[in-house]
């Protein structure tokens, strides 16, 4: 919780020696409460001192690091609750469940899975970050998942589901180069678990029956000195899981009580119990409202296209719209005779044309010159979509090279440019599309 | 310490009305906390409309056509099909048959068949025009008359047409007006202030704010649905505090990830799958952004959505 004046007064020495330039200590301790003057100012405060205002004055969600290589991750550090407020800074991230009780072919199964969804969406790969390794009561079975998880080298970050404390440090020997998560600490075993987290310096995953001795538990873990934690909202019903994913996240950021100040685990799967279709709705519910992993059950592209791209959505700045590569995109596979179609860089913009264009099934190759993430209207009222900027792109981006056609299809909403990109392309015969989007699919038919 | 919950009480509450008749009516809004927050005050579960078109829907993909196909042809058939399968808590009929690009069908048959649908069936009904705001004004117009006594939803006034939606729908004959607005708050306000000023009460107004698919612009969304709901609670805006309806299955069966077919995308495995899971993403954030009520296309879809609602609940 943040610091009153009166709870920095206490900590200073008292000694009203102005050193800091304030007349008295407790004038100063105000002026540190507001931020108006750093605490070194004072030259005699002690490092116990010190290191509790730097504990009171941290972020109120601390950012946790897991993973190596390019499969390192960066969870929490949120301090808002609206993504309109300020931006969410780290993205969820997908894990799927893999239990050494399933069987080799289930096993197998999964993790081509996780192999094969892999894909680009906006300049972005998308593929599950995680792989969640569940101990169901087999020692040697467990560790031998993990052996074959690793030699499967996929390019995912561990989490070690586990909560017998003794199985887990020989399972984590075996992947510890590749940082990995332990969860499974709750009110009984948290001490023998926080030990084989601090000892390898890993998150450590809590978990408990309800928020309340979720809290206990996350106090007490705190008391041993762990910090770096993830903390599980509960599967016992979605009802509860949502209540405490938002909970978790406001009595830390709103209420600024830190000792719940941690990213959070969701098992969406287990909650769905084995409904696919409920897993992704779940899914969903939790990238928007504060899940900081989402372990599912298994992936598919039915699953993955929806939930990498609503993440995608949501962890974006709210002041910054998404743009999309400015280059040549051929659509329905054009060839030299195919008409060129122009339009500006703005993400929503490029999927609704692109899509339009896919719709009419005619081969068009889409040129997206920068127009500074702008709508057609927006760029062309800030003046980064004119005459000029597109007569360049054609003449640079090569396409002249890719198709005899020189037909050049522009925005019906900047009709007025055609005779400035005619002047500048006289080669070329500018013809006005429509104004909106959807009439593409019967104008490009009919051209 | 011991833990403290966070409670968070607002002064504002979302109007409360009724659409239908009967039985089957059902409330929209009234309440006063953010979606599912049913631990910081009043919530009202969701509502789930499913989609029929008045015209053979050519364009939908064909796993949706077949499992349609006996019914497609005739709209009444198919209502009182998906009223007795499914049980939506309402139908909402897109007459798409009026488009002028379209079939072009005049505003009195689609009004009349509209009226076909609403007699032989008991659920509520949602009617939506073509998005051809000249042929909606006209078609909204005769549709409210022709409906008198039904309370239904018309879908959707837009800045350019809302005078004689409201002033048939609303004033006329005591329906709901659905105001149309392009994600955005202010866009959205200034249309209810709009058909406040011509007579329609604020608490005979539904909002459709807008709608994108997962991955479509959807942030948009979710920001501006956080800035409605904040403004109608924290700051007791009236102007804003009306139910939200969200069009869902509008949007996202026109994506590619669910119209794509397999043959063109072999790793995305099956399409009406595909479809399924882009509508029920949708669905359960736009209800998470707070819609009141939502319009699916697939049963499973509903199905799953409405466990999904009755889980939060």
């Amino acid at each position: 919780m943040a610091l009153t004046g009166l709870d920095i007064f206490k900590l200073t020495p008292k000694k009203n020696c102005k050193d800091c330039g304030f007349p008295t200590c407790l004038a100063f301790a105000m002026k540190v409460a507001t931020g108006a003057v750093e605490i070194s100012k004072c030259p005699h405060m002690g490092q116990e001192a010190l290191d509790k205002l730097a504990e009171a004055t941290a972020p109120p969600m601390k950012t946790v690091k897991f993973g190596a290589g390019e499969a390192e991750y960066k969870l929490g550090g949120e301090t808002v609750l609206y993504r309109h407020e300020k931006t969410f800074v780290n993205r969820n991230r997908y894990a799927v469940l893999i239990s050494d009780s399933m069987s080799n072919e289930e096993i197998d199964s999964r993790l081509t899975n996780i192999e094969k969804v892999n894909y680009i969406r906006i300049g972005e790969e998308m593929h599950i970050e995680i792989a969640a390794l569940k101990y169901t009561g087999n020692k040697d079975k467990y560790i031998e998942l993990v052996n074959k998880v690793k030699a499967a080298n996929l390019k995912v970050a561990y989490m070690l589901i586990c909560e017998d404390a003794e199985v887990l440090k020989e399972a984590v020997e075996l992947v510890k180069s590749e940082n990995p998560i332990i969860y499974g600490a709750n009110k009984e075993n948290y001490e023998a678990m926080t030990e084989v987290a601090k000892e390898n310096k890993l998150v450590l995953g809590l978990k408990a029956d309800s928020l309340e001795e979720l809290y206990e538990v996350t106090e007490n873990v705190g008391k041993l000195g762990h910090k770096e934690l993830i903390l599980d909202a509960g599967s016992k019903s979605i009802k509860e899981a949502f209540e405490n994913a938002v909970q978790i996240r406001r009595i830390a950021l709103k209420d600024g009580d830190r000792t719940f100040g941690y990213p959070s685990v969701i098992f969406a799967g287990e909650l769905a119990n084995n409904n696919k279709y409920m897993e992704t709705a779940l899914a969903s519910l939790f990238t928007i409202k504060y899940g900081s992993i989402i372990v599912l059950d298994d992936i598919e592209y039915a699953k993955a296209l929806p939930l990498f791209a609503l993440r995608q959505n949501i962890f974006t700045d709210p002041q910054r719209p998404m743009t999309v590569e400015t280059k040549i995109y051929p659509i329905n596979n054009p060839d030299e005779n195919s008409p060129v179609l122009v339009t500006v860089d703005f993400a929503l913009t490029y999927f609704i044309v692109s899509g339009e264009i896919e719709r009419s099934k005619k081969p068009v190759w889409l040129v997206v010159p920068d127009a500074g993430g702008y709508s057609v209207l927006t760029a062309w009222a800030a003046g980064k979509f004119t005459g000029s900027s597109i007569s360049n792109f054609i003449k640079e981006s090569g396409i002249e090279e890719k198709t005899k056609s020189r037909k050049l299809l522009i925005p019906g909403k900047v009709a007025v440019l055609k005779g400035d990109i005619e002047d500048n392309l006289p080669e070329w015969e500018v013809v006005v599309a429509p104004n909106e989007a959807m009439h593409l699919p019967k104008f490009l038919k009919e051209m | 310490m011991a833990l403290k919950k966070s409670v968070q009480k607002y002064s504002g509450r979302i109007n409360e009305l009724k659409i239908g008749t009967g039985e089957k009516e059902i409330t929209l809004g009234g309440e006063n906390a953010m979606a599912f927050h049913s631990f910081d005050g009043e919530i009202n579960a969701p509502k789930i409309g499913m989609e029929i078109l008045d015209i053979n829907p050519e364009g939908w993909t064909n796993s949706l056509k077949d499992l349609y196909k006996d019914v497609a042809e005739d709209t009444v058939e198919w209502a009182k099909a998906v009223e007795e399968k499914y049980n939506p808590d309402f139908i909402c009929l897109r007459l798409q048959g009026a488009d002028p690009n379209g079939a072009n069908k005049t505003v009195e048959e689609c009004s009349e068949l509209a009226k076909k649908v609403a007699d032989s069936i008991s659920t509520p009904l949602v009617i939506a025009g073509t998005g051809n705001h000249e042929k909606d004004g006209k078609l909204f117009e005769k549709a409210a008359e022709i409906l008198d006594g039904k309370n239904v939803l018309l879908m959707s006034a837009v800045e350019e047409n809302y005078k004689s939606v409201g002033a048939a729908g609303a004033l006329a004959y005591n329906h709901k007006v659905g105001a149309e607005s392009s994600v955005d708050i202010n866009l959205a306000k200034q249309l209810n202030i709009l058909l406040n000023q011509l007579g329609v009460k604020y608490e005979d107004i539904v909002m459709n704010v807008g709608c994108a698919a997962v991955g479509y612009g959807f942030e948009y969304l979710a920001s501006t649905y956080d800035r409605i709901r904040l403004a109608a609670f924290g700051q007791n805006d009236k102007t804003l505090q009306m139910p939200i309806i969200t069009p869902v299955s509008f949007e996202t069966w026109n994506v590619k990830e669910s119209i794509a077919p397999e043959s063109e995308m072999p790793d995305w495995g099956c399409q009406e799958d595909r479809g399924i899971m882009m509508e029920i993403s949708t669905a359960a954030s736009v209800l998470a952004a707070g819609a009141d009520a939502v319009v699916l296309r697939h049963p499973k879809s509903v199905e799953t959505i409405r466990e999904f609602v009755n889980e939060l609940m």
